[in-house]
This record gives structure tokens, C-alpha cells and sequence, in this order.
């Protein structure tokens, strides 16, 4: 029997480009598999479907207790709130914003590191090392573990979505590194509590209020979560960005002269070139009538979110790579016309999407200015085998030579910072 | 730099208050508060936010007005009705402002007069009693985004005090007049001030209206006033309140009816609006009215008497009694104008007083009048932010436009409050309703759906922080889906402690039935493509 569209979705072969495959999918909005899966590629019902009540994320994983992306409301809801008090608004509403200068700064180092070379492997050398120094700096995880948590962050994510007539070894390979993940994050959130220091962990370990409505194996369960998600998919939207405007040089030429279009870029590619494409598995918890189909109660759902994003009934010329499509300065007026499924939708709206979007804005803002006559070496590059998660391996660019960083830009963004930090102690202090 | 967040589409993702914390802020789990006017230091954040808001709900300013001035590619666009070269819109707020702006976006390219009793450029009213009351923001800066560029005239601090259909002109206080092909009457509402003349005119009695009337009060309120009082326990009652308890100021909520936001949610959510407001040391007395405020020999207010035979020393009243439709101008003008607003039909033209459509004359914002299918066509006034905006976008696509390609005005009513950290969202008209049920959370941790229904189908949802999920139940009221809605879903309030009623209970609503017994349902996404369709029974 010939493979259906979805299947040649998840075939290897088309990694480098499924887009034509989404348009066929898209054809039929709601499209039953023979293995009883529902799959949904189209932008209106996808997001009619992330916010309906009667889908849920609860999956059965063989490690209890799960991370919270697997989790309904209200448990979703709560382990949320709780990861956010030192993350994000209203308790903690800087550290994100703050961290911009930090972030030049590792961005800044790799790339001197290009210096005297005139090609790197943009995976290797930039787009994989500077999340995953975020993300441990975040954390309060040492970098010098890296070699450790790669070969657990692999295994996961090798497992993610159907992945075909590998999974039973593949499910094994996944669940054992899950149990050898969180036993190393249990250590370090007690190492963190006895010794506290100006990170996540540590804030969470220390935070009583965060004690009293998470246990502690959920506490491990979720740094795990945060540790992979925090960089395996931040590491794909760098590089795909890098691959995208490699491929549209007058965009790239743009950037170069107008800065500020890097904020524009990366919600476009958000939506053009998603470092997450699908959402493997959602499940009906009733009868859902949706676009002319019945998906019976307890049928996966797989939502096809880089389909969405290119409907051309959501979004006008949605196969043209084109920023300025996004102009934050229009009126809007309830059409939606640029909005997209990059990050997902409703509950689960993707927990370190600031922390991405700023990364991805430094690194290619950077990139963009420092690197002369960028230009790339392979095309299309090799392709890392998950569907899902979809990324380049290795995205090799070739450079004339590399740019000296901008004088002053380190320091001035660090005493913007420090200015800041300043004044919403003062508030603190007026407040309390 | 200007913008608004249109908080209607706001689902509370707090994106914009991580990467501008400076300037939007998030109070509680998903409330939005924000600077309307924010310093230029803050562009290249602003920005940042704007693009990165899932729903798209951030609107700026241009950043020159060569930008602003609307492409005129849809000028030639058939259609457009060739007669009309003058336009005016009364009411300088939201509505007129949105309007005007829609009509140059619609290629209008006559002349456009913008008449306002305020001396103010339009600006945006629901920071007043939220971030303005609380200090976080001046009151003048709240100026909206897009009042330039528009090559408007510009008459403010002018009301309109007449409107002459035969001869097609508006009168001006002062002796001014204004010809129109088009007329739009946006003049909005005003305060229900406190009906006791002398003791509304003693020092220390406010309303809550305009941006002069809070910035008179924020200057009060930093004084530290011994006790506020509020009188009046709907939105705007509850959303003072809530900002004297940021404050830190003692207050006292006196409502007349059994509890806060009766009038707006029925009883039941009432009482978790009570709770809510006691769990935050509000002093909250229902059933109970306030009979006098009583001043001390220098007028200044120093206590009022409650009906229940009580004093209160207060020595700060606010009256939030509702609000009066701004319609006196247009009592000789034989329009159907008066104490409910403007009569219009649903592509918002006005009615005269035997109910005959004018040709001329459109109506938009918080004065309209206006019949909606999913409510047994009842004609409905909405003092809704969006409401506003989508009307006036409406009508200002009908005044120039043919017979032929007329827009309805059918987008359901949506709005927000935000009070003691809780964003509060309703969608549909919830006292046109006999029954509530809770599908999702729980009512006593204040994060919970609520869905109303009438003669078994849904026609309102209510969210407390839970905003996410709203339009799932707006899709229900559009297709007048069964009531009660009978679904397994997640976060079932039967799961939550304690457990929430299993069955839909009476909503504690006052119900004038009108028998109906067809069906309508809403259909389409954008303004030129939604339809009503009757559904009739089958059988």
C-alpha cells in the first residue's frame, strides 16, 4: 500500500523540505491514519483545537511524574505557575529582558571564534553552544556536564512523535535516559539547595512556596524538561534562521541596514521555518466535530503546527519568506493574519518562548552584522532524522572574514541592565 | 511612543510583559496592565513585544505620519458610494477615532470632520480606573495610537448640540455648524453622577468617566484618604476597590443589590465576586443603599448614612452608578434617541422615531442600539471596548459603500475587567440567560469557566483567569450549541475541592422571556463574510 501523505511527512527522505507535503495535507483539514491517528493541518482548526477543553496532553510515559507538558489542568496549571515564579511576570518580571547583554556576550565570544577561518559549521560552532551556555547559566547546570546531558537530551529526542519501526528500542534507549536525566537533576537541585546561588535551580530549591505545591521528584521531572526543551529546539531555530536568510540574501542585506527587522525576521521564520512542526500527541477526551470529521473520544491527535502556519487561508503568500509581512505597526483589528503556530497555542503555549525569541534575535542580529559575504556551502544540509523537532545536523557557511564585535555595544547593554536592576530594586523596596 | 492593547483579544501569554517589563506588567495570572504612552527609550522593547504577542492584541503608533496616511489602494475599489464627499463623525473617543481611521483605510478621501465635547485627543478609558487610579500611569498618559495623520478636522472641546437632518448639519455649542453627506453619531456615555445635586457638589464625591475625572481622583487617592467609599458594586465600582486595596487604602463597597456584579453575571457568579472581594479586605455591604452623603462645615465630605440605619466616616466617595447616554443633543432631530441610546438596524444606521431606517445617519459605540440574531434580535447597548471598535469599523465600511456590499454588525459582545489580580472575560450576553454551570476549574480558587444558557442553548460563557479558553465557548454561543454543554474535557470542576454543583443552577437573573423558537446561528470570520442563518426546527 502506497505510504499516506503524513507517513511520507515522517519519512527521512523528505526532511529537507515537507512543505509540498503540507500542502497536500492540507487539502483535507482532518485526515484519519490506518493506525487511528487524526492529523490536522489547517491553521483554523488547529487553533480551534488547542483551545478546546475536550484535548488533552496526558500521555502514558513509563517515568512518573511526568513534566508538566504532558499534564492537564489543573496540574498543568499549577507546576506552570510554580516554574514561573522566578522565570517570568508577575514574580520575576526582568530576568529575561535582563539577561540581553549576557547573551551578547556568549554570542559575541563564538563568534571571534570564527576569526582566521572563512567557514564554520553553524550547528557546531554557534547554533548548539550558545543555547545550551543559556540554558545552563539559566538553570544553574554546569556547562562542563554538557557531554553528560547530550547523550540523555539525544535519546529523548530521538524518541519524540512516531517514530516508526525503531520505537520499541528506541522508546527503551529514551526511557532509560530519562531515569539517568533526572537522578543527575535530583542531585543537582539538592546540591543547589544546600549551596544557593543566582539561578533557577537554586531559586526553586530555596523558594518554600514553590516546596509547598511541587514534590520533589516533580521538581526533577520539569528541570529535565527545561533543560532539553530549553536548548534542543532554540538550537534549530538559530539554524534555520541562518539557512533561511542565507537563501534570501536581499532579507539578510535588510537586516544589515536596518537592525531592528531582526525582531520581524524571527516571528516570520517562526512561522515559515518552525523549529517545532507537529505536535505528535494530543488526544480526544470526547467526541470532537471539527471541519466535517467526528474524532472519537480516545484517538490521538497529531496537529500538524508548520502546516498551519503556511495555510494560505490564514495568511496571505504563505510559502514567500517575507518579514515585513509582520508589521507590529499596522492597525490590527481582529485578523489574525500574521499570527502562527511556532510556538503552539492556549495553555501550553511554549514555556521559554521569550528566552527564544530574544536568543534567536541576538544570535542572528550578530551573526548578520559580524559575518562578510555569508554564504552557504551545502544546499539543502543533511537534516537530523526527528520530524517533529526538525533541524539541520550540520549547516556548513562560508564567510569572507569576520567583523571585529562593535565597540561599546557590551558594556552599554550591560549598564542599560544594571540601570534597570537599579530601579526595580527601588520599586521593590517602595512597594514593600 | 502610543499604543493600546485591544484586551478583548488578550489571552494573558505575557509575552509583551517579559520582553518590555517596563512597560507592560502582569497582575496576577493573566491581567494585563500597561503604560499607554510609554517614553521613546522604550521603542526597540515595544517592538519586541508587539511582534511577539500570540493573538496580535498590541496596537502602535506609526512611526511618522507619511506611514500613517492610509494606502488609498482601495480607492477604486466598486462599490464605494460616489455621492459622498463630507463626513462627520460626533464623539471623539474609541468609536470615532476607529471610525475615522477606517474610513480613510476604506479609501475615503473626502473631507472629515471629528467632533468632540472633550478637549482631548481621543484616549483610551479602561487604563483609568486600573493603572491610573493605582499611580502606575498619569492620566494623560493614556493619548490612543492613530488620532494623526488622518487628515481630519479636528474640532474638540465642541460638543454637538443639534442635529438638523433636513438640512444635513450638525450645530456646535458656540454657534458653530458642520454639513455632512454622512453623519456618525459615536457620543458615547457619561457618568450617572451621585442624584443628590448638593451632596454630589461636596469635596471628596468623584465619578469615574473621563481622564480629567481620574486624574482628579488619583490625586486623592495618593493623599491617603482615611476610607473610600464606593458606591455601586458593578465593574467599575469593583475595579476602584480593587485599586484602594493596591493602595493599601481602607474601603467600603455599599451595592443595592445582593451582590457585586449582579447586574452584569446574575447571582452566582455574584457570590464569587463577593468572595473575591472580601478575600481581599474589601468591607463589602449588600442589600444595602447609601441614603446621604453628609459634609462638614467646609463642604468637604466626612461621612455617609447607609440604609440599614449605619454611618461611614469616608472621607472619599466615588459614585459608580452606571452610566448616562450622551443623546440630548439629538432630541429635535427625530431620531429614535433616548435614556437606552440611538436605535440603529444591524448595518448600524439610525432609526427615526416611527422606526423608519435613515439613509444618512450612522450609529456606532456605547450610544447604539443595535438588534443581535443570537439575542431574539433585541436591540442591545454595549459599553464594550470592542463593541466600539468593531461597530464603528462597521459602519464606517456602510457609510461609504453601496446598497449592495453593506456589512452586518454582528461580532458577539466580549469584554474584561480586571480586579484583585483576577482577569475577568465574558463572552455573549450572560443576563440573556436562565441557567450557569462551571465546566472548568473551580469557583473557589477564582480560576474557573462559567457557560450560560437559555431555553437549552448556550448564549454566554464567563472565564476568572482562564481567558484561554474562551473562544471554545464563544464557538458554542455562535452555533446556539445545546445547553447544558455535556462534554468530558479536562480540569472538570466536579475534580475540584471542593467540588462544584455536578448540574447547571438557576443564574439568579431577572428573565423578561420573549417566546422564540427558532435558532440562529452566526457563521464567517471577517466582517464581510458573517451571516446569520436561521436554523429551523426540525420535526
Amino acid at each position: 500500500m502506497a505510504p499516506s501523505v503524513f507517513q511520507q511527512v515522517l519519512d527521512y527522505a523528505n526532511r529537507a523540505d515537507p512543505y509540498p507535503l503540507y500542502a497536500e495535507l492540507r487539502r483535507t483539514p482532518v485526515i484519519r491514519e490506518d493506525d487511528g491517528r487524526y492529523v490536522v493541518s489547517t491553521y483554523r482548526e488547529i487553533v480551534a483545537l488547542l483551545h478546546d477543553p475536550r484535548v488533552s496532553s496526558v500521555r502514558k510515559e513509563s517515568e512518573e511524574p511526568p513534566s508538566f507538558i504532558r499534564l492537564d489542568p489543573p496540574e498543568h496549571d499549577r507546576i506552570r505557575r510554580v516554574l514561573n515564579r522566578h522565570f517570568g511576570p508577575p514574580e520575576t518580571p526582568g530576568r529575561i529582558d535582563g539577561m540581553r547583554p549576557e547573551l551578547l556576550e556568549i554570542v559575541t565570544e563564538l563568534i571571534d571564534r570564527f576569526a582566521g577561518k572563512d567557514q564554520v559549521d553553524m550547528v557546531d560552532e554557534f547554533a548548539y553552544p550558545f543555547p545550551v551556555t543559556v540554558i545552563c547559566r539559566l538553570l544553574g547546570v554546569p556547562r562542563e556536564d554538557e557531554p553528560r546531558f547530550r547523550v540523555w537530551a539525544d535519546a529523548v529526542v530521538e524518541a519524540i512523535g512516531p517514530v516508526g519501526a525503531e520505537q520499541e528500542r528506541l522508546y527503551a534507549k529514551r526511557d532509560a535516559a530519562i531515569v539517568e536525566l533526572r537522578a543527575y537533576l535530583s542531585g543537582l537541585i539538592e546540591f543547589h539547595r544546600r549551596h544557593p546561588r543566582d539561578d533557577l535551580l537554586s531559586a526553586l530549591a530555596t523558594d518554600d512556596a514553590v516546596l509547598g505545591r511541587m514534590s520533589r521528584a516533580e521538581l526533577a521531572s520539569n528541570a529535565a524538561l527545561l533543560l532539553i526543551a530549553g536548548h534542543e529546539t532554540t538550537v534549530n531555530l538559530i539554524t534555520n534562521g541562518m539557512l533561511t536568510l542565507l537563501r534570501h540574501p536581499h532579507v539578510l542585506e535588510r537586516i544589515r541596514q536596518r537592525p531592528e527587522l531582526v525582531i520581524r525576521t524571527v516571528e516570520e521564520l517562526l512561522r515559515y521555518e518552525p523549529p517545532v512542526q507537529i505536535l505528535p500527541d494530543r488526544v480526544a477526551l470526547d467526541d470532537i466535530e471539527i471541519a466535517g470529521t467526528v474524532i472519537p473520544a480516545g484517538a490521538p491527535i497529531t496537529l500538524v503546527l508548520a502546516a498551519g502556519s503556511r495555510d494560505p487561508d490564514h495568511v496571505w503568500d504563505p510559502d514567500r519568506f517575507n518579514p515585513e509581512r509582520i508589521d507590529p505597526e499596522r492597525f490590527v483589528l481582529r485578523r489574525g493574519g500574521n499570527q502562527h503556530l511556532g510556538f503552539g497555542g492556549g495553555v501550553h503555549y511554549c514555556f521559554g518562548a521569550p528566552l527564544a525569541r530574544v536568543e534567536t534575535q541576538v544570535a542572528l542580529s550578530e551573526l548578520v552584522s559580524r559575518l562578510d559575504n555569508p554564504r552557504l556551502l551545502a544546499d539543502p544540509p543533511p537534516y537530523r532524522p526527528n520530524a517533529v523537532l526538525r533541524g539541520p545536523r550540520h549547516l556548513m557557511v562560508g564567510f569572507d572574514q569576520v567583523r571585529p564585535a562593535r565597540v561599546g555595544r557590551v558594556p552599554r547593554a550591560r549598564e542599560e541592565a544594571a540601570a534597570r536592576a537599579a530601579a526595580e530594586a527601588a520599586a521593590a523596596k517602595e512597594r514593600s | 511612543m502610543r499604543l493600546a492593547v485591544d484586551l478583548t483579544r488578550c489571552q494573558g501569554y505575557a509575552q509583551c510583559a517579559f520582553l518590555a517589563p517596563d512597560v507592560f506588567t502582569m497582575s496576577g495570572d493573566e491581567a494585563l496592565l500597561y503604560d499607554a504612552n510609554p517614553d521613546d527609550i522604550q521603542r526597540e522593547r515595544i517592538l519586541r513585544a508587539a511582534a511577539a504577542c500570540p493573538v496580535q492584541a498590541i496596537i502602535l503608533d506609526h512611526r511618522d505620519e507619511r506611514e500613517a496616511r492610509p494606502a488609498a489602494a482601495e480607492a477604486n475599489r466598486s462599490g464605494t458610494a460616489a455621492a459622498v464627499e463630507r463626513i462627520v463623525i460626533v464623539g471623539a473617543s474609541l468609536a470615532g477615532l476607529r471610525a475615522a481611521h477606517a474610513l480613510r483605510t476604506g479609501g475615503f478621501t473626502g473631507s472629515l470632520t471629528l467632533i468632540g465635547d472633550e478637549p482631548h485627543r481621543p484616549y483610551d478609558r479602561p487604563p483609568l480606573s486600573k493603572q491610573v487610579l493605582t499611580g502606575q500611569v498619569p492620566a494623560q498618559r493614556t493619548v490612543l495610537p492613530r488620532s494623526t495623520g488622518l487628515d481630519v478636522d479636528w474640532r474638540l472641546g465642541q460638543p454637538a448640540i443639534g442635529l438638523d437632518r433636513a438640512r444635513r448639519r450638525v450645530h456646535v455649542a458656540g454657534g458653530g455648524e458642520v454639513d455632512f453627506d454622512r453623519v456618525l453619531i459615536a457620543t458615547g456615555v457619561r457618568a450617572r453622577p451621585w442624584p443628590n445635586v448638593a451632596e454630589a457638589a461636596l469635596d471628596g464625591v468623584f465619578v469615574v468617566r473621563g481622564r480629567d475625572d481620574a486624574a482628579e481622583l488619583r490625586e486623592r487617592l495618593a493623599a491617603g484618604p482615611q476610607r473610600v467609599l464606593v458606591i455601586g458594586g458593578g465593574f467599575l465600582g469593583s475595579e476602584v476597590a480593587s485599586d484602594c486595596c493596591d493602595l493599601g487604602i481602607p474601603v467600603t463597597v455599599v451595592e443595592r443589590g445582593p451582590q457585586p456584579l449582579v447586574g452584569a453575571f446574575g447571582g452566582v457568579l455574584g457570590a464569587v465576586a463577593a468572595e473575591l472581594q472580601r478575600a481581599n479586605g474589601v468591607d463589602l455591604r449588600c442589600g444595602v443603599a447609601v441614603e446621604a452623603l453628609e459634609g462638614d462645615a467646609d463642604a468637604r465630605l466626612v461621612r455617609a448614612r447607609l440604609s440599614d440605619g449605619s454611618t461611614l466616616d469616608v472621607d472619599l466617595a466615588v459614585a459608580a452608578l452606571g452610566a448616562v447616554r450622551n443623546v440630548e443633543w439629538l432630541r429635535d432631530s427625530g431620531l429614535a434617541a433616548g435614556p437606552w441610546g440611538v436605535a440603529c438596524d444591524a448595518g448600524c444606521r439610525a432609526f427615526d422615531v416611527n422606526g423608519v431606517v435613515t439613509d444618512d445617519i450612522f450609529v456606532a459605540g456605547d450610544v447604539a442600539r443595535f438588534p443581535h440574531p443570537l439575542y431574539e434580535y433585541q436591540l442591545l447597548a454595549l459599553e464594550h471596548w470592542s463593541n466600539a471598535l468593531n461597530q464603528a469599523e462597521i459602519a464606517a465600511h456602510n457609510m461609504i459603500s453601496d446598497e449592495s456590499d453593506r456589512w452586518p454588525h454582528l461580532a458577539l459582545p466580549v469584554f474584561w475587567s480586571t480586579q484583585f489580580g483576577v482577569e475577568i472575560k465574558s463572552v455573549g450576553v450572560p443576563t440573556f440567560s436562565d441557567e450557569v454551570l462551571v465546566t472548568q476549574g473551580s469557583t473557589a480558587e477564582r480560576r474557573f469557566v462559567a457557560v450560560y444558557g437559555k431555553d437549552g442553548r448556550v448564549t454566554a460563557a464567563v472565564t476568572f483567569n482562564q481567558s484561554k479558553w474562551l473562544e471554545f465557548y464563544a464557538g458554542l454561543i455562535e452555533r446556539s450549541a445545546p445547553f447544558p454543554p455535556e462534554f468530558r474535557g479536562v480540569d472538570h470542576p466536579a475534580k475540584a475541592k471542593p467540588p462544584v454543583a455536578a448540574g447547571p443552577v438557576p443564574a439568579a437573573i431577572p428573565i423578561q422571556a420573549v417566546p422564540y423558537h427558532a435558532t440562529v446561528m452566526v457563521t464567517g470570520h471577517h466582517p464581510s463574510e458573517r451571516r446569520a442563518r436561521l436554523v429551523h426546527p426540525s420535526g
